[in-house]
């Protein structure tokens, strides 16, 4: 067992044993929300820190997770355990509708970013313009204490659900990076040409990225429509969605495993303190959070598992010159 | 035998002829070198055989097999491999992660996958710098992990394009040794250089490029005596000499 093992090991328990520590409501909150965007930030890192293909609109995948769950449990009492996989399913059939349009008609960089983004807007009209949607007022899910309806008296419950959702899509997300599909995906993002002349079937794993990245993303969806019980068109299909999706993996670093992880924690803690000291006059503790967002961008483009593994190599490979120096005297 | 053969390949960019007409065979297990003036049409020549243009007309045959066409990773997938005359590295990987994406083309795993890249590195002579990114690397090496990473791939033919431009005279005598090695191993190869000596020194045979179109055939000592190709090519150099010599 090697020692990042172990290490990981003990960081994970940490993280299990949170809800003994504190029972207070506010910070299980807190450490949920973490958590949660640490899932949905790493579904999306899958197609846009590894394989490059830069979704604006991620809020697509979210909203029908969302709406699929609560629809099917609000209309047809279908158990929102079911519903998850039947809304990843549907999100993995409008992810490969995106993905053809865009890879097979070749939209790449912004162009690809902006046919998201226009998707997701025209899913949230359609939805905010439908009957069967409940148009703008969203849909309040029925109330019910129960596991099976995905629902629990406490924060833990929740807490421990998303604890475990999140450490499947991250160990999925590891998965792939060490797997062939890692592989071409990464070569696709860093040079399509030369990946296609090693072999590298470009369109079919941009399709593989792109269903695996909106059906895990749309159990984002699902967890969020049972922890808040209500949702509507703005807060699950619009644009501020799919950029809180984008930001923690940007922070923390893109194409990196820790990296969606790591921009959590320190953005959804950011939010709340900026908000504390800020709240007072309206609207300056966004100001001051999109201050500092900007400043970690400027000076830490590859975010902070990025430039985190960057000090490590160059001091490993410091290490390593000074070893041949010694041996060559 | 022949194992890639080439029949009256044209290929059309909106009125421009870049390939005109151009049918060759390439025999298995041979070192075979296309040369030609600046613009004569030669890289076009080689993307079109690996897939990345589709021939206006003509049929390209690998094995008896139509594959005139096929798309880059399908041209991959049977067998031929390429480097690029301006390296595209996949700048932000390190060398192994580089050479593992080209061994993944035939390999399952992700330890069988970097058991072959690293073997290829240091068939290179690469293996020291394998955690180094690709980027920090200069050109000269660049060009080597193209070449190991394209080998990765497990090719049966492997074309190379100006691997040995911008090298100094002892890296060109590295490469010289190095493709000489990659035939004996059983990989058949299709080179385009403009360094003559390079040429000479590797070609089992030669063909001739100007203008679209192939203008000779045959060993590389008969062909640059071929008046056709002293006039499109060798030609031109001399004038140039002539005329430095006039004004000296």
């Amino acid at each position: 067992m090697k020692k990042s093992h172990i290490f990981y090991g003990i960081g994970l328990i940490l993280i299990a044993l949170f809800p003994f520590v504190t029972d207070n409501q506010y910070f299980m909150h807190i450490a949920i929300l973490i958590l949660y965007y640490a899932l949905v930030s790493q579904a999306w890192n899958i197609l846009s820190g590894y394989a490059g293909q830069f979704s604006f609109g991620h809020a697509i995948f979210f909203g029908t997770g969302a709406y699929s769950s609560a629809i099917l449990l609000s209309k047809y009492n279908i158990s929102p355990w079911i519903g998850m996989f039947i809304g990843a399913i549907i999100a993995i059939g409008i992810a490969l509708l995106i993905g053809f349009l865009s890879f097979r008609y070749k939209l790449r960089g912004a162009y690809f970013s902006l046919g998201t983004l226009a998707f997701a807007e025209i899913l949230r009209i359609l939805v905010q313009n439908m009957d069967y949607f409940n148009k703008t007022l969203g849909i309040l899910l029925p109330i019910g204490d129960n596991p099976w309806l995905f629902q629990f008296e406490s924060r833990a419950g929740y807490f421990y659900i998303i604890l475990i959702l999140t450490i499947i899509v991250t160990v999925v997300a590891y998965l792939i990076s060490k797997s062939r599909l890692g592989f071409n995906l990464i070569a696709i993002r860093e040079n399509e040409e030369a990946a296609q002349s090693l072999g590298v079937k470009t369109f079919k794993n941009k399709m593989i990225a792109i269903a695996i990245s909106g059906a895990l993303t749309s159990v984002g969806g699902t967890f969020y429509a049972q922890y808040l019980l209500y949702i509507d068109p703005p807060t699950t299909f619009g644009n501020d969605v799919s950029i809180s999706i984008i930001l923690p993996a940007i922070l923390g670093g893109m194409g990196t495993i820790l990296g969606p992880f790591m921009g959590a924690i320190i953005i959804v803690p950011l939010g709340e303190l900026t908000s504390h000291f800020f709240g007072g006059f309206a609207g300056i503790h966004l100001m001051v959070y999109g201050l500092i967002l900007v400043l970690v961008i400027l000076f830490l483009p590859e975010g902070l598992v990025g430039w985190f593994q960057e000090k490590m190599r160059s001091s490993r490979l410091k290490k390593e010159g000074n070893q041949n120096d010694i041996t060559e005297t | 035998m022949t194992l890639l053969k080439l029949e009256n390949v044209v290929k059309k960019f909106s009125g421009l002829v870049a390939v005109n007409n151009v049918s060759l065979e390439l025999h298995e297990g041979e070192i075979l070198g296309l040369i030609g003036p600046n613009g004569a049409g030669k890289t076009t020549l080689f993307h079109t055989i690996c897939g990345f243009h589709k021939p206006t007309t003509g049929t390209i045959l690998l094995n008896g097999e139509a594959v005139h066409g096929l798309k880059p990773e399908l041209m991959c997938k049977k067998g031929v491999a390429r480097t690029f005359q301006i390296v595209q590295p996949f700048g932000n990987l390190t060398l192994l992660e580089n050479v593992i994406v080209g061994a993944f083309n035939t390999v399952g795993s992700y330890k069988e996958a970097s058991k072959l890249a690293m073997q290829q590195l240091e068939y290179m002579g690469m293996e020291k710098k394998a955690q180094d990114r690709m980027k920090d690397l200069t050109f000269a090496e660049q060009k080597k992990v193209e070449v190991a990473r394209a080998l990765a791939t497990k090719p049966k033919v492997l074309f190379l394009d100006e691997v040995m431009s911008g090298l100094n005279p002892t890296e060109v005598n590295e490469f010289i040794e190095l493709i000489k090695d990659i035939r004996n191993s059983g990989i058949t190869i299709f080179f385009i250089e403009h360094l003559m000596s390079a040429v000479m020194a590797l070609s089992d045979r030669v063909v001739v490029m100007h203008l679209g179109e192939k203008i000779a055939e045959g060993s590389p000592t008969v062909v640059t005596k071929d008046p056709k190709v002293v006039e499109a090519y060798l030609g031109e150099e001399l004038d140039e000499v002539k005329e430095v010599k006039e004004y000296a």
